[in-house]
Protein backbone atom coordinates (compact mmCIF):
# COMPACT_ATOMS: atom_id res chain seq x y z
CA UNK A 1 0.00 0.00 0.00
CA UNK A 2 0.96 3.91 -0.64
CA UNK A 3 0.51 5.65 2.01
CA UNK A 4 1.03 8.78 0.98
CA UNK A 5 -1.44 10.44 -1.51
CA UNK A 6 -0.44 10.84 -5.03
CA UNK A 7 -1.07 14.39 -4.99
CA UNK A 8 1.49 15.02 -2.12
CA UNK A 9 4.49 12.62 -2.86
CA UNK A 10 4.29 14.11 -7.09
CA UNK A 11 5.69 17.30 -5.17
CA UNK A 12 9.39 17.20 -4.39
CA UNK A 13 10.89 18.55 -1.12
CA UNK A 14 11.72 21.59 -0.91
CA UNK A 15 15.76 22.08 -2.49
CA UNK A 16 16.74 24.09 0.53
CA UNK A 17 16.51 21.36 2.90
CA UNK A 18 20.24 20.38 2.19
CA UNK A 19 21.53 24.06 2.30
CA UNK A 20 19.45 24.16 5.90
CA UNK A 21 21.48 21.31 7.29
CA UNK A 22 24.58 21.99 5.98
CA UNK A 23 24.59 25.49 7.81
CA UNK A 24 23.21 23.89 11.19
CA UNK A 25 26.04 22.33 11.59
CA UNK A 26 28.86 24.89 11.05
CA UNK A 27 30.30 27.51 13.30
CA UNK A 28 30.64 31.31 12.16
CA UNK A 29 27.93 30.60 9.29
CA UNK A 30 26.85 34.10 7.16
CA UNK A 31 22.96 33.86 5.96
CA UNK A 32 21.93 35.45 2.96
CA UNK A 33 19.73 33.10 2.55
CA UNK A 34 17.00 34.61 5.12
CA UNK A 35 13.48 35.71 3.87
CA UNK A 36 12.45 37.59 6.47
CA UNK A 37 13.81 41.04 8.04
CA UNK A 38 16.83 41.05 10.58
CA UNK A 39 14.57 43.72 12.70
CA UNK A 40 12.75 42.48 15.24
CA UNK A 41 9.39 43.72 15.37
CA UNK A 42 9.20 47.35 16.61
CA UNK A 43 8.69 47.57 20.24
CA UNK A 44 5.21 49.21 20.30
CA UNK A 45 3.99 46.48 18.28
CA UNK A 46 5.52 44.11 20.93
CA UNK A 47 3.81 46.09 23.80
CA UNK A 48 0.12 46.31 21.96
CA UNK A 49 0.68 42.66 22.14
CA UNK A 50 1.78 42.20 25.90
CA UNK A 51 -0.90 44.15 26.75
CA UNK A 52 -3.77 42.57 24.91
CA UNK A 53 -2.38 39.50 26.44
CA UNK A 54 -2.60 41.36 30.38
CA UNK A 55 -6.24 42.15 29.14
CA UNK A 56 -7.25 38.67 28.68
CA UNK A 57 -7.18 38.92 24.88
CA UNK A 58 -6.86 34.88 24.77
CA UNK A 59 -10.05 33.59 22.82
CA UNK A 60 -10.87 32.97 18.94
CA UNK A 61 -11.82 35.82 17.14
CA UNK A 62 -14.89 35.52 14.66
CA UNK A 63 -13.46 33.88 11.48
CA UNK A 64 -13.33 37.00 9.33
CA UNK A 65 -10.83 37.87 11.93
CA UNK A 66 -11.12 41.16 14.21
CA UNK A 67 -13.39 43.80 12.92
CA UNK A 68 -11.29 46.50 14.18
CA UNK A 69 -8.16 45.22 12.21
CA UNK A 70 -10.46 44.74 8.90
CA UNK A 71 -11.49 47.92 9.63
CA UNK A 72 -7.95 49.84 9.64
CA UNK A 73 -6.71 47.54 6.80
CA UNK A 74 -9.62 48.83 4.58
CA UNK A 75 -8.42 52.40 5.40
CA UNK A 76 -5.29 51.90 4.74
CA UNK A 77 -5.90 50.09 1.23
CA UNK A 78 -8.30 53.09 0.15
CA UNK A 79 -5.52 55.65 1.78
CA UNK A 80 -2.83 53.82 -0.29
CA UNK A 81 -4.89 53.04 -3.78
CA UNK A 82 -8.16 54.07 -3.78
CA UNK A 83 -9.71 50.70 -4.13
CA UNK A 84 -12.80 50.38 -0.94
CA UNK A 85 -12.61 46.95 0.62
CA UNK A 86 -15.85 46.38 2.70
CA UNK A 87 -14.55 45.43 6.35
CA UNK A 88 -17.77 43.08 6.33
CA UNK A 89 -17.54 40.31 3.67
CA UNK A 90 -14.58 42.05 1.63
CA UNK A 91 -11.80 41.37 3.86
CA UNK A 92 -10.78 37.81 5.63
CA UNK A 93 -7.68 38.07 7.67
CA UNK A 94 -5.59 34.83 7.50
CA UNK A 95 -2.46 33.15 8.99
CA UNK A 96 0.13 34.78 6.91
CA UNK A 97 -0.19 35.23 3.11
CA UNK A 98 0.41 31.79 2.59
CA UNK A 99 -2.66 30.78 4.40
CA UNK A 100 -4.12 32.94 2.18
CA UNK A 101 -2.61 32.48 -0.69
CA UNK A 102 -3.72 28.63 -0.20
CA UNK A 103 -7.31 29.76 0.26
CA UNK A 104 -7.29 31.79 -3.05
CA UNK A 105 -6.77 28.70 -5.01
CA UNK A 106 -8.67 26.44 -3.60
CA UNK A 107 -12.15 28.86 -3.36
CA UNK A 108 -11.49 29.07 -7.36
CA UNK A 109 -9.76 25.78 -8.88
CA UNK A 110 -11.48 22.69 -10.22
CA UNK A 111 -9.28 19.88 -10.82
CA UNK A 112 -7.15 20.54 -14.41
CA UNK A 113 -7.76 24.41 -14.01
CA UNK A 114 -4.85 25.87 -15.27
CA UNK A 115 -3.29 28.65 -13.54
CA UNK A 116 -0.38 30.84 -14.75
CA UNK A 117 2.44 31.79 -12.73
CA UNK A 118 5.57 33.64 -14.27
CA UNK A 119 8.99 32.51 -12.90
CA UNK A 120 11.87 33.03 -10.90
CA UNK A 121 9.00 32.82 -7.89
CA UNK A 122 8.17 32.47 -4.48
CA UNK A 123 8.54 28.34 -4.06
CA UNK A 124 5.05 28.05 -2.54
CA UNK A 125 2.94 29.01 -5.88
CA UNK A 126 3.66 25.98 -7.92
CA UNK A 127 2.94 23.35 -5.25
CA UNK A 128 0.22 24.92 -3.76
CA UNK A 129 -1.66 24.99 -7.18
CA UNK A 130 -0.75 21.56 -7.79
CA UNK A 131 -2.42 20.86 -4.01
CA UNK A 132 -5.41 22.96 -4.80
CA UNK A 133 -6.39 20.66 -7.70
CA UNK A 134 -4.63 22.92 -10.67
CA UNK A 135 -2.27 22.80 -13.34
CA UNK A 136 0.98 25.14 -12.95
CA UNK A 137 1.68 26.48 -16.07
CA UNK A 138 4.76 28.79 -16.01
CA UNK A 139 5.78 31.96 -17.71
CA UNK A 140 9.52 32.55 -17.66
CA UNK A 141 10.95 35.90 -17.14
CA UNK A 142 14.62 36.92 -17.82
CA UNK A 143 17.09 39.11 -17.07
CA UNK A 144 16.84 40.66 -20.35
CA UNK A 145 13.37 41.66 -19.70
CA UNK A 146 14.04 42.70 -16.05
CA UNK A 147 12.17 39.94 -14.93
CA UNK A 148 9.35 41.55 -15.44
CA UNK A 149 5.99 39.68 -16.81
CA UNK A 150 5.08 40.45 -19.95
CA UNK A 151 1.11 40.71 -21.10
CA UNK A 152 1.37 39.04 -24.31
CA UNK A 153 3.63 36.05 -22.75
CA UNK A 154 0.72 35.76 -20.81
CA UNK A 155 -1.64 35.74 -23.75
CA UNK A 156 0.75 33.45 -25.14
CA UNK A 157 -0.34 30.86 -22.41
CA UNK A 158 -3.88 31.08 -22.20
CA UNK A 159 -5.84 28.07 -22.58
CA UNK A 160 -10.22 27.66 -22.28
CA UNK A 161 -8.73 25.93 -18.94
CA UNK A 162 -6.69 28.52 -17.56
CA UNK A 163 -8.62 29.93 -14.79
CA UNK A 164 -6.14 32.37 -12.98
CA UNK A 165 -2.55 34.17 -12.76
CA UNK A 166 -0.58 34.91 -10.05
CA UNK A 167 0.63 38.07 -9.96
CA UNK A 168 4.23 38.53 -7.26
CA UNK A 169 5.46 42.13 -7.77
CA UNK A 170 8.07 43.32 -6.00
CA UNK A 171 9.15 39.55 -6.42
CA UNK A 172 11.14 37.36 -4.29
CA UNK A 173 13.50 36.72 -5.91
CA UNK A 174 14.75 38.87 -8.33
CA UNK A 175 13.81 42.03 -6.86
CA UNK A 176 11.59 42.95 -9.95
CA UNK A 177 8.86 45.23 -10.09
CA UNK A 178 6.12 45.94 -12.40
CA UNK A 179 5.34 49.36 -13.78
CA UNK A 180 1.61 50.75 -13.76
CA UNK A 181 1.71 50.56 -17.54
CA UNK A 182 3.10 47.01 -17.58
CA UNK A 183 0.33 46.01 -14.91
CA UNK A 184 -2.52 47.80 -17.40
CA UNK A 185 -1.16 45.53 -20.10
CA UNK A 186 -1.79 42.74 -17.74
CA UNK A 187 -5.38 43.52 -16.46
CA UNK A 188 -6.70 43.42 -20.24
CA UNK A 189 -5.45 40.33 -20.87
CA UNK A 190 -7.21 39.34 -17.54
CA UNK A 191 -10.20 41.48 -18.71
CA UNK A 192 -10.39 39.77 -22.40
CA UNK A 193 -9.99 36.24 -21.44
CA UNK A 194 -12.08 36.43 -17.90
CA UNK A 195 -9.57 35.82 -15.72
CA UNK A 196 -9.04 36.19 -11.65
CA UNK A 197 -5.66 37.21 -10.91
CA UNK A 198 -3.94 36.79 -7.41
CA UNK A 199 -1.72 39.80 -6.55
CA UNK A 200 0.53 39.15 -3.62
CA UNK A 201 1.45 42.08 -2.54
CA UNK A 202 3.54 41.34 0.29
CA UNK A 203 6.54 43.34 -0.42
CA UNK A 204 4.30 46.67 -1.91
CA UNK A 205 5.89 48.67 1.33
CA UNK A 206 9.45 47.45 0.13
CA UNK A 207 9.41 49.29 -2.89
CA UNK A 208 12.54 51.51 -3.38
CA UNK A 209 12.39 52.86 -7.09
CA UNK A 210 9.12 53.96 -8.62
CA UNK A 211 5.39 53.86 -6.93
CA UNK A 212 3.82 50.81 -6.18
CA UNK A 213 0.55 50.33 -7.85
CA UNK A 214 -1.81 48.09 -5.97
CA UNK A 215 -3.55 45.37 -9.25
CA UNK A 216 -7.09 46.04 -7.87
CA UNK A 217 -6.90 49.60 -8.34
CA UNK A 218 -6.60 49.25 -11.83
CA UNK A 219 -9.86 49.95 -13.94
CA UNK A 220 -11.71 46.62 -13.36
CA UNK A 221 -9.32 44.62 -11.56
CA UNK A 222 -11.25 45.38 -8.29
CA UNK A 223 -13.78 42.43 -9.20
CA UNK A 224 -11.82 40.20 -10.47
CA UNK A 225 -8.34 40.57 -8.18
CA UNK A 226 -8.02 38.61 -5.02
CA UNK A 227 -5.40 40.72 -3.25
CA UNK A 228 -2.94 39.59 -0.72
CA UNK A 229 -0.83 41.38 1.48
CA UNK A 230 0.11 40.69 5.36
CA UNK A 231 2.33 41.88 7.92
CA UNK A 232 5.66 39.89 7.86
CA UNK A 233 7.76 41.92 5.90
CA UNK A 234 6.75 45.47 5.99
CA UNK A 235 6.40 45.05 9.80
CA UNK A 236 9.10 42.70 10.55
CA UNK A 237 6.34 40.34 11.35
CA UNK A 238 6.80 37.01 10.10
CA UNK A 239 6.72 34.98 13.29
CA UNK A 240 2.79 36.37 14.15
CA UNK A 241 1.89 34.99 10.93
CA UNK A 242 -1.35 37.14 10.18
CA UNK A 243 -1.84 38.18 6.49
CA UNK A 244 -5.46 39.28 4.77
CA UNK A 245 -7.08 38.90 1.63
CA UNK A 246 -9.47 41.14 0.38
CA UNK A 247 -11.42 40.58 -3.07
CA UNK A 248 -15.10 40.74 -4.64
CA UNK A 249 -17.32 39.29 -1.50
CA UNK A 250 -18.00 36.37 -3.38
CA UNK A 251 -14.75 34.85 -3.69
CA UNK A 252 -13.61 35.94 -0.37
CA UNK A 253 -16.86 34.29 0.86
CA UNK A 254 -15.48 30.77 -0.49
CA UNK A 255 -12.08 31.71 1.24
CA UNK A 256 -13.97 32.14 4.15
CA UNK A 257 -15.79 28.90 4.23
CA UNK A 258 -12.55 26.94 3.93
CA UNK A 259 -10.56 28.87 6.26
CA UNK A 260 -13.41 28.63 9.24
CA UNK A 261 -13.11 24.69 8.60
CA UNK A 262 -9.44 24.80 8.74
CA UNK A 263 -8.53 27.19 10.66
CA UNK A 264 -11.11 28.86 12.66
CA UNK A 265 -9.40 32.05 12.89
CA UNK A 266 -6.01 33.84 12.70
CA UNK A 267 -4.23 33.93 16.10
CA UNK A 268 -5.74 36.76 17.96
CA UNK A 269 -2.59 38.17 19.95
CA UNK A 270 -1.01 38.45 16.19
CA UNK A 271 -3.97 40.35 15.04
CA UNK A 272 -4.02 42.80 18.18
CA UNK A 273 -0.58 43.48 17.14
CA UNK A 274 -1.34 43.73 13.69
CA UNK A 275 -3.99 46.69 14.55
CA UNK A 276 -0.88 48.59 16.33
CA UNK A 277 1.57 47.75 13.07
CA UNK A 278 -1.18 49.48 11.06
CA UNK A 279 0.08 52.79 13.27
CA UNK A 280 3.50 52.05 12.67
CA UNK A 281 4.50 53.60 9.28
CA UNK A 282 7.40 55.44 10.29
CA UNK A 283 9.33 52.25 12.02
CA UNK A 284 8.52 50.67 8.33
CA UNK A 285 10.18 53.66 7.03
CA UNK A 286 12.98 53.85 8.84
CA UNK A 287 13.72 50.14 8.19
CA UNK A 288 12.64 50.64 4.46
CA UNK A 289 15.30 53.23 4.03
CA UNK A 290 18.34 50.85 5.82
CA UNK A 291 17.60 48.36 3.22
CA UNK A 292 17.48 50.70 0.29
CA UNK A 293 21.44 51.31 1.40
CA UNK A 294 22.01 47.70 1.80
CA UNK A 295 20.56 47.01 -1.27
CA UNK A 296 22.71 49.51 -3.30
CA UNK A 297 25.95 48.23 -1.44
CA UNK A 298 24.93 44.91 -1.83
CA UNK A 299 24.19 45.42 -5.71
CA UNK A 300 27.62 47.69 -6.11
CA UNK A 301 29.47 44.91 -4.04
CA UNK A 302 28.19 41.88 -6.25
CA UNK A 303 29.04 43.70 -9.37
CA UNK A 304 32.48 44.50 -8.16
CA UNK A 305 33.34 41.06 -7.53
CA UNK A 306 32.44 40.57 -11.12
CA UNK A 307 29.03 39.14 -11.14
CA UNK A 308 26.45 40.64 -13.24
CA UNK A 309 23.28 42.11 -11.06
CA UNK A 310 20.02 43.47 -12.12
CA UNK A 311 18.96 45.90 -9.85
CA UNK A 312 16.11 45.11 -8.08
CA UNK A 313 13.80 47.53 -7.26
CA UNK A 314 11.78 46.01 -4.14
CA UNK A 315 11.99 43.40 -1.46
CA UNK A 316 14.74 42.30 0.18
CA UNK A 317 16.96 40.07 -2.81
CA UNK A 318 19.46 40.74 -4.89
CA UNK A 319 19.21 38.11 -7.94
CA UNK A 320 23.25 38.45 -9.75
CA UNK A 321 24.22 35.53 -12.15
CA UNK A 322 26.42 33.50 -11.48
CA UNK A 323 26.26 31.52 -15.36
CA UNK A 324 30.05 32.95 -16.02
CA UNK A 325 31.57 30.67 -13.12
CA UNK A 326 30.47 27.63 -15.09
CA UNK A 327 28.88 26.05 -11.85
CA UNK A 328 25.12 25.57 -11.56
CA UNK A 329 23.03 27.73 -9.23
CA UNK A 330 23.07 24.79 -6.50
CA UNK A 331 27.11 23.92 -6.94
CA UNK A 332 27.55 27.44 -6.29
CA UNK A 333 25.70 27.69 -3.54
CA UNK A 334 27.28 24.39 -2.17
CA UNK A 335 30.32 25.61 -2.50
CA UNK A 336 30.16 28.87 -1.53
CA UNK A 337 28.52 27.34 1.95
CA UNK A 338 31.47 24.54 2.24
CA UNK A 339 34.35 26.53 1.46
CA UNK A 340 33.51 30.02 3.27
CA UNK A 341 30.18 29.78 4.80
CA UNK A 342 27.96 31.94 3.21
CA UNK A 343 24.48 30.50 2.66
CA UNK A 344 22.72 31.88 -0.40
CA UNK A 345 19.68 30.12 -2.38
CA UNK A 346 20.19 28.70 -5.76
CA UNK A 347 17.99 30.47 -7.94
CA UNK A 348 16.73 27.25 -9.54
CA UNK A 349 14.68 26.49 -6.26
CA UNK A 350 12.48 29.61 -7.82
CA UNK A 351 12.02 27.71 -11.37
CA UNK A 352 14.16 26.26 -13.71
CA UNK A 353 15.23 29.85 -15.76
CA UNK A 354 16.18 30.83 -12.02
CA UNK A 355 19.28 28.35 -12.95
CA UNK A 356 22.57 30.55 -13.33
CA UNK A 357 21.08 32.60 -10.27
CA UNK A 358 21.50 32.88 -6.63
CA UNK A 359 19.00 35.04 -4.55
CA UNK A 360 21.29 36.85 -1.79
CA UNK A 361 19.48 38.36 0.62
CA UNK A 362 20.24 41.87 2.26
CA UNK A 363 18.17 41.34 5.21
CA UNK A 364 21.25 40.91 7.27
CA UNK A 365 23.83 43.93 8.77
CA UNK A 366 25.73 46.51 7.34
CA UNK A 367 28.72 44.37 8.76
CA UNK A 368 27.71 40.82 8.05
CA UNK A 369 26.67 42.07 4.25
CA UNK A 370 30.10 43.62 4.04
CA UNK A 371 31.81 40.33 5.68
CA UNK A 372 29.27 37.96 3.43
CA UNK A 373 30.86 40.15 0.13
CA UNK A 374 34.83 39.83 1.36
CA UNK A 375 33.79 35.73 1.44
CA UNK A 376 32.27 35.87 -1.83
CA UNK A 377 35.36 37.17 -3.40
CA UNK A 378 37.82 34.66 -1.95
CA UNK A 379 35.65 32.10 -3.36
CA UNK A 380 35.21 33.50 -6.70
CA UNK A 381 39.43 33.92 -6.62
CA UNK A 382 39.43 30.14 -6.25
CA UNK A 383 37.31 29.46 -9.33
CA UNK B 1 21.25 71.69 4.30
CA UNK B 2 20.06 70.17 1.29
CA UNK B 3 18.79 66.11 0.35
CA UNK B 4 22.46 64.64 0.06
CA UNK B 5 23.49 66.23 3.30
CA UNK B 6 20.93 64.60 5.22
CA UNK B 7 21.41 61.32 3.67
CA UNK B 8 24.80 61.30 4.86
CA UNK B 9 24.05 62.43 8.25
CA UNK B 10 21.38 59.78 8.24
CA UNK B 11 23.83 56.99 7.40
CA UNK B 12 26.82 57.92 9.86
CA UNK B 13 24.63 58.16 12.78
CA UNK B 14 23.93 54.89 12.03
CA UNK B 15 27.46 53.64 11.08
CA UNK B 16 30.33 56.04 11.01
CA UNK B 17 33.22 53.86 10.38
CA UNK B 18 32.13 53.38 7.06
CA UNK B 19 34.46 54.23 3.82
CA UNK B 20 33.73 57.10 2.00
CA UNK B 21 33.58 53.98 -0.87
CA UNK B 22 30.81 52.21 0.88
CA UNK B 23 28.65 55.68 1.36
CA UNK B 24 28.76 56.24 -1.63
CA UNK B 25 27.35 53.42 -2.64
CA UNK B 26 24.92 53.53 0.15
CA UNK B 27 23.38 56.92 -0.74
CA UNK B 28 24.10 56.21 -4.67
CA UNK B 29 26.83 59.21 -4.88
CA UNK B 30 30.27 59.57 -6.63
CA UNK B 31 33.02 58.78 -4.21
CA UNK B 32 34.25 62.36 -4.29
CA UNK B 33 31.04 64.26 -4.12
CA UNK B 34 30.68 62.94 -0.57
CA UNK B 35 34.20 63.09 0.78
CA UNK B 36 33.38 66.92 -0.70
CA UNK B 37 29.90 66.93 1.06
CA UNK B 38 31.90 65.60 4.39
CA UNK B 39 34.51 67.98 5.06
CA UNK B 40 32.06 70.42 4.57
CA UNK B 41 30.44 69.71 7.28
CA UNK B 42 32.99 68.77 9.27
CA UNK B 43 34.51 72.23 8.54
CA UNK B 44 30.98 73.41 9.35
CA UNK B 45 31.24 71.93 12.48
CA UNK B 46 27.72 70.13 11.48
CA UNK B 47 29.66 66.65 12.25
CA UNK B 48 31.38 67.64 15.34
CA UNK B 49 33.31 63.65 15.91
CA UNK B 50 33.31 60.21 15.42
CA UNK B 51 33.41 58.23 18.55
CA UNK B 52 32.55 54.41 19.84
CA UNK B 53 29.67 53.94 21.60
CA UNK B 54 31.34 51.77 25.07
CA UNK B 55 29.39 49.22 27.23
CA UNK B 56 32.10 50.70 30.51
CA UNK B 57 30.47 48.15 32.73
CA UNK B 58 31.04 44.91 30.59
CA UNK B 59 34.64 46.27 29.44
CA UNK B 60 35.21 46.24 33.15
CA UNK B 61 36.27 50.23 33.22
CA UNK B 62 34.97 51.67 36.64
CA UNK B 63 33.94 54.96 36.05
CA UNK B 64 31.28 56.62 38.28
CA UNK B 65 28.55 59.18 36.30
CA UNK B 66 26.31 62.07 38.27
CA UNK B 67 23.74 64.06 36.94
CA UNK B 68 23.80 67.05 38.62
CA UNK B 69 20.28 69.70 38.35
CA UNK B 70 21.68 73.09 38.68
CA UNK B 71 19.32 76.24 39.39
CA UNK B 72 20.94 79.18 38.18
CA UNK B 73 20.94 82.73 38.89
CA UNK B 74 21.09 84.34 35.29
CA UNK B 75 22.83 86.90 34.22
CA UNK B 76 21.36 89.95 32.97
CA UNK B 77 23.69 90.11 29.34
CA UNK B 78 24.22 86.67 28.76
CA UNK B 79 21.30 84.88 30.38
CA UNK B 80 21.93 81.35 31.05
CA UNK B 81 25.06 80.93 28.61
CA UNK B 82 28.32 82.43 30.33
CA UNK B 83 27.81 79.82 33.04
CA UNK B 84 26.89 77.04 30.71
CA UNK B 85 29.85 77.62 28.95
CA UNK B 86 32.05 77.65 32.30
CA UNK B 87 30.92 74.44 33.10
CA UNK B 88 31.31 73.25 29.88
CA UNK B 89 34.89 73.85 30.26
CA UNK B 90 35.79 71.24 32.60
CA UNK B 91 36.97 67.66 31.46
CA UNK B 92 34.74 65.75 33.76
CA UNK B 93 32.10 67.71 32.47
CA UNK B 94 30.78 64.94 29.75
CA UNK B 95 27.40 67.13 28.78
CA UNK B 96 25.50 70.71 29.52
CA UNK B 97 21.92 70.59 28.92
CA UNK B 98 19.96 73.73 29.54
CA UNK B 99 16.61 72.52 30.46
CA UNK B 100 13.07 73.61 31.19
CA UNK B 101 11.04 72.94 35.03
CA UNK B 102 12.31 72.56 38.33
CA UNK B 103 16.04 73.15 37.34
CA UNK B 104 17.89 75.15 34.84
CA UNK B 105 20.62 72.74 34.04
CA UNK B 106 21.64 69.33 33.38
CA UNK B 107 24.82 68.07 33.76
CA UNK B 108 26.80 64.96 33.40
CA UNK B 109 29.65 64.36 35.25
CA UNK B 110 32.20 61.67 34.93
CA UNK B 111 34.71 60.63 37.68
CA UNK B 112 36.23 57.66 38.82
CA UNK B 113 34.91 57.31 42.48
CA UNK B 114 31.93 58.68 44.09
CA UNK B 115 34.08 61.08 46.10
CA UNK B 116 36.04 62.34 43.47
CA UNK B 117 32.74 63.81 41.26
CA UNK B 118 31.07 64.50 44.69
CA UNK B 119 34.10 66.79 45.59
CA UNK B 120 34.14 67.87 41.88
CA UNK B 121 30.65 69.48 42.33
CA UNK B 122 31.60 71.03 45.74
CA UNK B 123 34.69 72.69 44.87
CA UNK B 124 33.89 73.46 41.45
CA UNK B 125 30.35 74.16 40.21
CA UNK B 126 28.21 74.70 43.97
CA UNK B 127 30.56 78.11 44.94
CA UNK B 128 30.18 79.97 41.43
CA UNK B 129 28.25 82.66 41.53
CA UNK B 130 25.14 82.20 39.71
CA UNK B 131 24.52 78.84 41.14
CA UNK B 132 21.77 78.95 43.89
CA UNK B 133 21.34 75.25 44.24
CA UNK B 134 22.44 71.64 43.06
CA UNK B 135 21.29 68.42 43.46
CA UNK B 136 23.67 65.23 42.87
CA UNK B 137 22.36 62.15 41.15
CA UNK B 138 24.51 59.07 40.69
CA UNK B 139 23.97 57.31 37.84
CA UNK B 140 23.09 53.39 39.00
CA UNK B 141 23.02 51.48 35.99
CA UNK B 142 22.69 52.08 32.16
CA UNK B 143 20.50 50.77 30.02
CA UNK B 144 20.64 52.55 26.97
CA UNK B 145 23.21 55.16 25.62
CA UNK B 146 23.33 57.29 22.50
CA UNK B 147 19.77 55.10 21.10
CA UNK B 148 21.63 51.48 21.45
CA UNK B 149 20.43 49.76 24.00
CA UNK B 150 22.95 47.89 26.38
CA UNK B 151 21.70 44.51 25.97
CA UNK B 152 21.19 43.40 22.57
CA UNK B 153 18.18 41.49 22.25
CA UNK B 154 17.74 38.38 21.19
CA UNK B 155 20.40 37.74 17.76
CA UNK B 156 20.47 34.61 15.35
CA UNK B 157 17.21 33.44 16.01
CA UNK B 158 16.48 33.28 12.64
CA UNK B 159 16.47 30.29 10.59
CA UNK B 160 19.96 30.25 8.38
CA UNK B 161 17.58 29.43 5.09
CA UNK B 162 13.85 30.35 4.69
CA UNK B 163 12.29 31.39 1.51
C1 LIG C 1 6.22 36.37 -2.17
C2 LIG C 1 5.87 35.86 -0.83
N1 LIG C 1 4.58 35.60 -0.55
C3 LIG C 1 4.23 35.11 0.65
C4 LIG C 1 5.14 34.82 1.63
C5 LIG C 1 4.67 34.26 2.95
O1 LIG C 1 4.27 35.28 3.78
P1 LIG C 1 3.54 35.06 5.17
O2 LIG C 1 4.59 35.17 6.23
O3 LIG C 1 2.57 36.20 5.26
O4 LIG C 1 2.87 33.75 5.16
C6 LIG C 1 6.48 35.08 1.39
C7 LIG C 1 7.50 34.79 2.42
O5 LIG C 1 8.67 34.63 2.17
C8 LIG C 1 6.86 35.61 0.13
O6 LIG C 1 8.15 35.87 -0.15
Amino acid sequence: MTVIADRVSQIEGSGIRKFFDIAQRMEGVISLGVGEPDFVTPWSIREACIFSLEKGYTSYTSNWGLLDLREAISDKIYEESGVFYDPEGGILITTGVSEAFDLALRAIINPGDEVILHEPCYVSYKPCTVFAGGTPVCVATGVEDKFELRAEEVAEKISDKTKAIILSYPNNPTGAALSKKDLEEIADVATEHDLIVISDEIYDKLTYEGEHTCFSSLNGMEERTILLNGFSKAYAMTGWRIGYAAGNKEIIEAMMKIHQYIMLCAPITGQMAAIEALRCDDETDRMVSEYNRRRRLMVAGLRELGLSCFEPKGAFYTFPSIEDTGLTSEEFAERLLREEKVVVIPGSVCGDCGEGYIRCSYAVSQYELKDALERMGRFLDTL
Amino acid sequence: MDSKEKEIIGILEENARLSDKEIARMAEMAEEEVKGIISKLESKGIIIKYKAVINHEKAGIDTVQALIDIKISPERSTGYDSVAVRISKYPEVQSVRLVSGEYDLSVLVLGKTMHEVAYFVAEKIAPLEQVRNTVTNFLLKSYKEYGEIYEAEAKGKRLAVSL
